[in-house]
């Protein structure tokens, strides 16, 4: 079990960081400034309910964002390792960094099974 | 060009001070020369008690790594010019206990070559009468660049890991199972993977890329270990979804 | 089961040297100097500095994904919660909060398929496809894939 571990929390660090790299900055772009704003000719008034609606959609986001989310932990269980020098606390730091993206990813499960 | 540079040269004697201090020499400026024949200069006329290593003075032998303004390079291939005015500083190798002045203690890195068993592991060996064992160009090329290696050390000294987590099986250790993992001659690579997939064979590598950048011979170490672990992680996952094929 | 490094007092029982009995003892040399590592390691060069940068975009993912998912659940709660969400994104703080995770992510997807081609190496054959070619790929999907997005998001 614990050889399976560092494959299993490396392939969902990679799997999240290429889907991240590819996807996230257009993605944000919009929802965060562009489509507020109004630039490039965006207009806040996407029908994001129909594009919310489509639950092929919906299963793609999900897959990102539980993706990106354990991208996002597993680099920073790393940075606080490494970084900080916290070889010490390294179970307490793992408990809550993956902790916290199992509990987002149920958050997310939750929300977008329930939208549209 | 100057007449002479200055050199700050670690020095590190435990006999006489507890603590290590940087001693000053003014050495002869060449345009040809390296910072090992500066060292040269030093020991054979200022102060015959510089301890460091070198032997081969052309790049390959992998003795003389030191850590020159703060870079890890080759003393025997690094010019002096490349570190105008001066004063330049040379301290030993990052990363490994210092022996005396220059010199380090490289035990834990041979000790870590063996256990990744670089050479060739065969489950069926044939008399030699039979013949050699045949492999294409193409075949070489797939390892080719692994089997460059001269166990200099300055990937060590240049991976912040390593420094952090000595357990850390480290980039060139790394670089040479795959050397053999990669020769179609090989049947060792389940062995080695018993060493690479511990937590401080691959998995401690957060892929800084200081290793392939400061390695004289182009071995590119952090390629090898970024490639072993999709590997691994591809073979974990297939096993995963896949249990009946599981040896 | 992994053998850890040896410590230098461990070469102790050596038949050769005798003194080896001496637990002070050790083969190479009575006294390391070992340097220690400062908590700020990744300040002594550049490289280490840009290493830690890279790793933190960690970060704006983290922001991104979760404004996202905020995004679809505001949504989710009709238009009146929609349009006073998207008041507060238009504050100028939040632009400018919201440029700056843009900048880590940017970073993020910079340094991650630059990166890509030595973890991916690929095959035609026997000949190694050059790792420009994985690269050009990797670069050229990203501008698709964000054209898609912004065809699909365009609004109007
Ligand atoms: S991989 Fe390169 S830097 Fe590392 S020991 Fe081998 S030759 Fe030296
Ligand atoms: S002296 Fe042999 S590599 Fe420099």
């Amino acid at each position: 079990m614990r050889r399976a571990r560092d494959p299993f929390f490396w392939g969902l660090f990679s799997a999240g960081g290429m889907l991240a790299a590819l996807l996230l900055p257009a993605l944000f772009l919009i929802v965060a400034v562009a489509a507020p704003l109004g630039w490039f000719g965006m207009t806040a008034h996407v029908d994001w309910l129909a594009l919310v609606g489509n639950p092929l959609l919906r299963l793609g986001l999900f897959g990102l964002l539980f993706l990106a989310f354990f991208h996002a932990a597993h680099r920073f269980r790393y940075t606080l390792y490494d970084g900080m020098q916290l070889y010490h606390l390294d179970a307490l730091i793992s408990v809550l960094t993956y902790g916290v993206a199992t509990v987002l990813t149920l958050i997310a499960a939750v929300v977008l099974a329930t939208a549209g | 060009m100057p007449d002479t540079v200055q050199l700050e040269v670690f020095r590190y004697r435990p006999e006489e001070e507890g603590e290590p201090v940087f001693d000053t020499f003014e050495v002869p400026y060449r345009d040809e020369w390296m910072v090992l024949d500066a060292l040269n200069h030093i020991k054979d006329h200022e102060d015959g008690t510089l301890s460091y290593r070198w032997a081969c003075r052309m790049g390959v032998c992998g003795s003389c790594g030191m850590t020159v303004n703060g870079e890890p390079v080759l003393t025997c291939a690094a010019y002096l010019e490349a570190f105008l005015p001066g004063p330049i500083r040379v301290e030993p190798l990052r990363g490994f206990p210092v022996i005396r002045d220059l010199a380090g203690d490289l035990t834990d890195f041979i000790e870590k070559l063996e256990r990744v068993k670089p050479w060739i592991i065969r489950e069926e060996t044939k008399d030699p009468s039979e013949g050699e064992y045949l492999q294409t160009p193409g075949q070489m090329a797939a390892y080719r660049r692994y089997s460059m290696c001269i166990n200099c050390m300055l990937c060590y000294a240049a991976c912040p890991i390593y420094e952090l987590e000595p357990g850390f099986i480290g980039p060139a250790a790394i670089a040479l199972a795959q050397r053999y993992n990669l020769d179609s001659r090989d049947d060792g690579a389940e062995e080695r993977h018993e060493v690479l997939s511990e937590h401080e064979g691959i998995w401690s590598c957060t892929f800084v890329g200081e290793c392939s950048a400061v390695c004289p011979k182009n071995v590119d170490p952090a390629g090898a270990i970024q490639r072993y672990k999709v590997d691994a992680t591809a073979d974990f996952f297939r096993s995963l979804l896949t249990p009946w094929r599981d040896r | 089961m992994s053998p850890q490094p040896r410590s230098p007092a461990q070469h102790v029982s050596d038949p050769i040297y005798p003194e080896a009995a001496n637990p002070k003892y050790t083969r190479h040399h009575p006294r390391w100097h070992r340097r220690r590592i400062p908590i700020f390691w990744w300040l002594r060069k550049w490289v280490y500095t840009k290493f830690i940068l890279r790793e933190l975009t960690s970060q704006p993912v983290m922001y991104a994904a979760l404004l996202i998912l905020l995004h679809v659940w505001i949504v989710g709660r009709g238009p009146e919660a929609y349009e006073t969400f998207v008041e507060w994104l238009r504050h100028p703080l939040l632009v400018a909060l919201h440029l700056f995770v843009l900048g880590g992510l940017l970073f993020h997807t910079i340094t991650w398929l630059n990166l890509a081609p030595k973890a991916l190496v690929l095959r035609v054959g026997e000949r190694r496809i050059p790792d420009v070619l994985v690269l050009a790929a990797h670069y050229a999907g990203w501008i698709l894939v964000s054209a898609a997005i912004f065809w699909l998001l365009r609004g109007g």
